[in-house]
């Protein structure tokens, strides 16, 4: 294709005389140099909510979780909410490396590797809470059907929780392997460039890769089946998540649209996630030319789509609530607006559905700070949307003489904000040994999809008129293009 | 792409044309066979089931439409023409939709009902029946006038005629844009088929749920699913896929659109696997969360289809919509092979066919009154007729490749 590719596709690599080598050293900066003042400040606030989740932890385990603001009517709450919040963010990693594989999108070049990576830390972070949520720790095993000395003792299958303890370590590991496999090649790079012991440590991490043909073949293959794999798990982790709440008979927990209503929203957090990461990363190590407007606008068009599903399966959920005339589940979503909690009812719908659909104008998709302003927007709707569900439906239940409200203690926030330092420590070590954007893969692009191709093209005067001009209108959203180049072509 | 002959059209007549015309006859011979054997529930239940199975494929080419030119696909673009041939067909499948509505809605019958005599109409009975919502009427049901703000006659037609309205509007325009397109080159009908579709799947995104609802899942009334606005849009858009895969084929076969090549075929392929997964994956979430939580407002409706009367035709459904496509289309060679498409595509477009039946039966003939004879393989093969016919009359009209699409040059090309 790509020699064919239309002129009117935008390009997704920008500057001039961009080659192969160059690609290499813009990319291995900081992996090859000592980080700078912003990534040690970075750094140090991030490990310092490392540390707090850390206490906040031990203390949870020391204490057990009667230290968290449960009661008997709210008995899962900030521990639930933060699980689900984490893993729909670690949804969009694998979205982008497989389902945006399969559909053949080659911007995805770009941000796959960074966002995979943000993918397993954002799983890790969910799983502690699975962790932390049984108090005592030590008996982790019994989630998995292992033999065991105490008796018949064997985990419920008909329990989703089950489920997804096997889910979310399926979706871990398939994860870690496609994007370990994707690093193979930018490894070997690492490692031919590298002296004395930092070049051992990377020639064994680089699995001995030469960068044969018979090597080649082998990496498209396997990422293809790895793609394979990897669709149906992103669609299964929130599927499963979802199916926590809506097998029960909570009105606002059971409803059968959960499941892709539940997988629509972790793309849409997931999404934004990446957004939040990738302008600053983009910005501070200076990946303007791999990063580029069309990317940012394009991120910002599938948070636009995923917010809208949302926002379709909420309405879903008011008409039906009118619609079944069942008072419990009329009142549940009622609730959510005239109840104690209507601050966060509105917090979940206004920021989820009414503010994302900003994006419909294409000064807000392309403005960088907007953008970022949104993502982070997204981000606290969505956390919104899952204390919502899950809290303001248990607070008022069936039994009005137990209806209660939630109230957090310091031990819910610390373990919140403090996996969030977690979250990213892990993410600016990553930024400092592996290389943030797939070298390889964008190098794929260069012939086809850059910015000096196009130019060639134009230049040529082998194009329609139309098209060309077209295609000089698109450049001029592009904050790394020059644009006066483009007057006399 | 040298000897590509910018201009091919399609050329309606022969077989084509005297196939369809017999298959319609056909349908017309099940209709009043049906009515004489004194079976007019059942005949109608069938015409509601294929013509909402009609004006959902041509919905399909619409959305499909829309979703190549705000994806900016470029591998689709000389198959385009396709979709938009049954686009152009909505006008015509929603007004025998709301014809077979309104018919069905205004002709009563009388049925005993725990020895107690009913008139009620032939389509709708749970909420359309007279006195149904008037207090003190011996046919009232609280429900049912709990939701009559909602389930009422005129708002039931006016939203059937509104949605189908506007669907059938940007379907034109989307064709229209393109045919332009075809006479002048350049990019402007190009931008104003991107602003035309990115609108038109707001409104559709927003609305099918509710057609879903209205048409299909209002029949039982009482029975409330969330997710089942979208278990039917992705019957839907599976459905659609498959008539398109199968059209590309035929016409193929039969010398017309030699550019399409097993590279567009496998994309294709991948597209009825796929989604053939996702229904799967939509059918079985309604189904587990109604099992598992088994409250008897949700659980009457998978009660009903676990009949004997339905339950081999429940576990079939399966087979033709998950079985048959996952497994013969698993392997890269099945799908660039057009011979297994072709019958895959016809297996899946049977399949979907059995999905709509299960739907629209229990709740309106019951297992007692439930067959499949004359009525219900007539009655389809009249509206595959009609499809045909109509959609091969739309195709035939403009060149079947739209020769200045901006991506038409990547999809002559396309490899994978």
């Amino acid at each position: 294709m790509s020699s064919h590719e239309s002129i009117i596709r935008e390009p997704l690599i920008t500057g001039d005389n961009i080659t192969y080598a160059k690609i290499t050293d813009d990319i291995l900066v900081p992996v090859e140099n000592m980080p700078n003042k912003a990534w040690w400040i970075g750094f140090t606030v991030a490990s310092a909510g490392a540390m707090l989740w850390l206490y906040a932890v031990s203390y949870t385990f020391w204490y057990g979780i009667g230290s968290w603001g449960l009661n008997k009517t709210v008995g899962w709450a900030w521990d639930i909410t933060g699980f689900v919040w984490w893993v729909g963010i670690g949804h969009a990693g694998t979205l982008i490396s497989a389902v945006l594989l399969l559909f053949r999108q080659n911007w995805r070049n770009s941000i796959n590797r960074s966002a995979e990576a943000m993918t397993i830390f954002a799983v890790i972070c969910a799983a502690t809470y699975v962790v932390s949520h049984m108090g005592r720790p030590w008996m982790a095993l019994y989630t998995l059907p292992l033999p065991n000395q105490y008796g018949s003792l064997w985990v419920n299958f008909n329990s989703p929780l089950i489920w997804d303890v096997f889910a979310i370590s399926t979706y871990f590991s398939v994860s870690l392997v496609f994007w370990y496999t994707g690093l193979l090649p930018d490894i070997a790079t690492i490692r031919d460039r590298a002296t004395g012991l930092r070049r051992k440590i990377y020639s064994v991490l680089s699995f001995g890769w030469n960068g044969s043909v018979k090597t080649w073949q082998r990496f498209e293959a396997v990422s293809l089946v790895l793609a394979g794999v990897a669709t149906p798990l992103v669609l299964s982790v929130h599927t499963i998540v979802s199916m926590d709440f809506a097998t029960s008979l909570e009105p606002g927990w059971h409803t059968t649209i959960f499941p892709p209503y539940f997988v629509a929203g972790a793309i849409f957090s997931g999404f934004a996630m990446v957004q939040t990461l990738m302008l600053v990363t983009r910005k501070v190590l200076g990946f303007e030319n791999y990063i580029t407007m069309f990317h940012i606008e394009s991120m910002n068009k599938i948070i636009l789509l995923t917010g809208s599903i949302v926002g379709v399966a909420y309405l879903t959920e008011f008409f039906i609530a009118y619609y079944s005339g069942g008072e419990y589940e009329q009142y549940t979503f009622l609730n959510r607006f005239i109840g104690p909690y209507w601050w966060a009812g509105c917090m979940m719908y206004g920021c989820n559905v009414l503010m994302t659909q900003l994006m419909w104008f294409k000064s807000v998709r392309t403005n960088i700070a907007l953008s970022w302003g949104l993502s982070i927007i997204v981000n606290i709707g969505m956390w919104f949307e899952r204390f919502v569900i899950i809290v303001v439906s248990l607070h008022r239940d069936f039994l009005p003489s137990s209806w209660a409200m939630f109230y957090p203690t310091w031990v819910d926030v610390s373990v919140f904000i403090g996996s969030i330092g977690v979250f990213f420590t892990l993410f600016l070590l990553f930024l400092r040994v592996l290389p943030a954007v797939a070298m390889a893969e964008v190098k794929l692009l260069l012939k086809s999809s850059s910015e000096q191709e196009k130019k060639k093209l134009l230049e040529q005067g082998h194009v329609g008129k139309e098209q060309a001009e077209f295609y000089k209108e698109n450049l001029i959203k592009y904050d790394s293009v020059e644009q006066a180049e483009y007057s006399n072509i | 792409m040298k000897d590509l002959n910018y201009n091919q059209q399609f050329e309606f007549s022969g077989k084509a044309k005297t196939y369809s015309l017999i298959a319609i006859a056909i349908g017309f011979v099940a209709i009043a066979f049906g009515i004489l054997a004194g079976h007019t529930e059942r005949t109608f239940a069938n015409l509601l089931l294929m013509s909402y199975y009609f004006a959902s494929v041509c919905m399909q080419g619409i959305l499909f439409c829309a979703i190549q030119y705000v994806s900016q696909a470029g591998w689709s673009a000389s198959v385009i023409r396709i979709p938009q041939a049954y686009a152009k067909v909505l006008p015509y499948a929603a007004f025998v939709l709301i014809a077979v509505i309104t018919l069905g809605l205004l002709t009563n019958h009388t049925v005993v009902e725990e020895g107690k005599k009913i008139v009620e109409p032939y389509l709708y009975a749970h909420w359309a029946t007279k006195g149904i919502v008037v207090k003190g009427s011996e046919n009232y049901d609280a429900v049912i006038a709990a939701k009559s703000s909602y389930l009422n006659i005129p708002f039931f037609f006016a939203r059937l005629i509104i949605f189908l309205g506007l669907y059938s509007i940007f379907g034109a325009l989307l064709s229209r844009y393109s045919k332009n397109e075809d006479e002048v080159g350049g990019m402007a009908n190009y931008n104003k088929s991107f602003k035309i579709s990115a609108i038109f799947l707001v409104v559709f995104g927003f609305t099918t749920p509710l057609f879903a609802f209205d048409a299909i899942m209002s029949l039982e009334a009482h029975y409330y699913s969330t997710m089942f606005g979208w278990y039917n849009f992705a019957a839907m858009w599976v459905s659609g896929l498959a008539a398109l895969t199968l059209i590309t084929i035929i016409l193929r076969q039969n010398g017309y659109m030699t550019w399409i090549t097993d590279n567009h075929l496998h994309d294709l392929g991948k597209l009825v696997f796929a989604f053939s997964i996702f229904w799967t994956y939509v059918w079985f979430a309604q189904f587990l969360l109604t099992y598992y939580a088994n409250i008897p407002e949700e659980s009457v409706y998978f009660y009903k289809r676990w009949e004997p009367e339905f339950k081999p035709w429940f576990w079939l459904n399966i087979v033709l919509n998950f079985c048959a496509p996952v497994l013969l289309l698993m392997s890269r060679d099945a799908k660039r092979a057009a011979t297994v498409l072709k019958y895959v595509c016809i297996v899946v477009l049977c399949g979907h066919w059995l999905d709509y039946y299960l739907m629209v039966m229990p709740g309106t003939v019951g297992a007692a009154g439930r067959g499949f004879g004359i009525e219900e393989i007539g009655i389809a093969l009249g509206y595959v007729g009609l499809f045909t016919f109509l959609m091969l009359n739309a195709l035939s009209k403009t060149s079947l490749v739209p020769k200045n699409h901006p991506f038409l040059e990547e999809s002559l090309n396309h490899h994978i």
